[in-house]
């Protein structure tokens, strides 16, 4: 990325909000946003960046999202369609942008829309990124996610979706709303060609830096830097690397303590919720000598807070790990996951630690079947192989 | 803007609720229908009561019930006057058949 696109990616949002904002409407901020970046790039090659690169950009914006309207008005009144609406002109300022990113945030992610919308548009909106980008995120056409983003679009206008701050009686389900997609765009990450991950840590952070005092925020922040400072070694080639062998000098020291930091904050706030829980159990499993049974006590208040069979399989791990594989495995196969790859790889441990041989292999095998990516596809053969 | 908010309810529900519980649904209704936000509302007779009509081939066909057949029955219908959808979302969340096993949908009016 050139120091220019750099500039472009991180002034998008702010830019975008702000016009939305102004506007009032989606699709005309996307446009009037879009012609205020194409000049820049035209201009400032040669000119030179301006002291306040965000303030031109959006006052640039505002000018030509007024010159569109004048002239979509001309159109309308010559050929004697619906009005278009009014748009103040006097109240530009040209020094003072007022963040609205979290407004935006909150219209992007609003429950109302399609989560796959939600996704897409927060990727669009706040990352900044093109819709080819996405599209190839997501292993998708361009076309389609065309589609799929001017439909929310259409929905926010239509529907008439607010830019706004929830009020206090809706925030916290409207937090959780977005915490859970930008936690999918972190999923996502490990995908497509486009680095969903450090993007959706970019979000994090950036919903963090708006909302400070929201331990969740924070708490998914930790999670998915702790679990991205160990992407360089999760992999050796096509193979996938358990978190015993991993090589901790590919871990990337920078992530772990900004972290550990987010973490921290998370828990002076209070934060018991299920992102700070999860980050919490991230952060001991990244340590040399890792306490097992403060993870299994971890993992329980998960499963207090999830009601999820997934954690409970997670926490039998732990359990084992802590010492007793038996219980783990009475755990373990009380759970109904029969489908689930890992229930059964996990089965497959348990039992080979307990000597159970031929029901291990059985177990192995039932994972092998499920499988469907080319690592674990290899790490299970290889395991097999170990009979 | 304007939103039609669409009750649809499970027949009976409200009806079997315990006297107490039953007024208190029915004062929320007619405080709904009081809000200043309101433009119309109206509780519908039983779905045994409605009449379908449609034109085939130039002819009317007339049958008994209502379009779709499901578990929920259109009850009634409240025409709002809202900010936005959140205001429109946070009226309809305390329509009483929302927590009776109903569903309130909330369609935006094309403006005229």
């Amino acid at each position: 990325m050139t120091g220019l696109e750099q500039v472009f990616r991180d002034e998008w949002s702010r830019v975008l909000a702000s016009l939305v904002g102004f506007l009032g409407d989606f699709e005309r901020a996307e446009d009037a946003a879009q012609d205020a970046f194409t000049i820049a790039a035209q201009r400032w090659p040669t000119s030179g960046m301006p002291a306040n690169p965000g303030a031109w950009l959006v006052t640039t914006a505002r000018h030509r999202a007024i010159d569109r309207i004048r002239r979509d008005r001309t159109l309308a009144e010559k050929i004697q369609l619906l009005p278009v609406p009014e748009v103040v002109v006097d109240d530009i300022d040209d020094t003072v942008i007022k963040d609205e990113r979290l407004e935006l945030i909150f219209t992007c992610c609003h429950p109302a829309l399609p989560l796959d919308g939600q996704v897409a548009l927060t990727l669009r909106a706040l990352g900044g990124l093109e819709t080819a980008e996405i599209a190839r995120a997501f292993l998708m056409s361009e076309e389609t996610m065309k589609r799929r983003l001017s439909r929310a679009k259409n929905k926010i206008r239509l529907a008439g979706i607010p830019f706004a701050v929830p009020e206090a009686r809706m925030l916290p389900d409207r937090v959780d709303a977005v915490l859970a997609v930008i936690y999918l765009i972190y999923n996502e990450g490990y995908q497509g060609r486009v680095d969903l991950g450090a993007e959706a840590i970019r979000l994090g952070r950036v919903l963090a830096g708006l909302l400070p005092t929201e331990p969740e925020v924070l708490g998914l922040l930790a999670l998915m830097l702790t679990h991205h400072a160990r992407r360089q070694a999760r992999f050796a080639g096509d193979d996938l690397v358990l978190l015993d062998d991993q090589d901790r000098s590919l871990w990337d020291d920078a992530l772990i303590s900004d972290g550990r930091a987010a973490l921290d904050r998370a828990l002076a706030l209070g934060g018991r919720g299920a992102y700070v829980v999860q980050a919490a159990i991230a952060s001991l499993q990244m340590r040399e000598a890792i306490d097992w049974p403060r993870v299994v006590a971890l993992y329980q208040r998960l499963v207090q807070l999830t009601g999820s069979p997934v954690v409970e399989l997670n926490q039998a791990v732990a359990v084992a790990q802590a010492g007793d594989p038996a219980a783990a495995l009475r755990t373990v196969d009380r759970l109904d996951l029969g489908r689930y790859l890992y229930f059964h790889s996990t089965r497959g441990e348990l039992l080979r630690r307990l000597g159970r041989r031929a029901d291990a292999r059985a177990a192995y095998e039932r994972a092998l079947e499920l499988a469907t990516s080319t690592p674990e596809r290899r790490f299970l053969t290889r395991r097999l192989e170990d009979f | 803007m304007q939103y039609a908010l669409l009750i649809h309810n499970q027949p009976g529900i409200e009806e079997a609720l315990p006297e107490p519980e039953r007024a208190a649904a029915y004062a929320e209704y007619l405080a709904l229908a009081d809000d200043p936000r309101c433009i119309e509302a109206a509780q519908l007779q039983p779905v045994e009561t409605v009449t379908s009509v449609r034109m085939t081939g130039g002819r009317t066909l007339v049958t008994d019930g209502p379009f779709a057949d499901s578990k929920e029955v259109l009850g009634g219908f409240c025409l709002i006057e809202a900010d936005h959808l959140d205001d429109a979302l946070a009226l309809a969340a305390r329509i009483p058949a929302a927590r009776f096993g109903g569903v309130i949908e909330i369609w935006p009016v094309v403006p005229r």
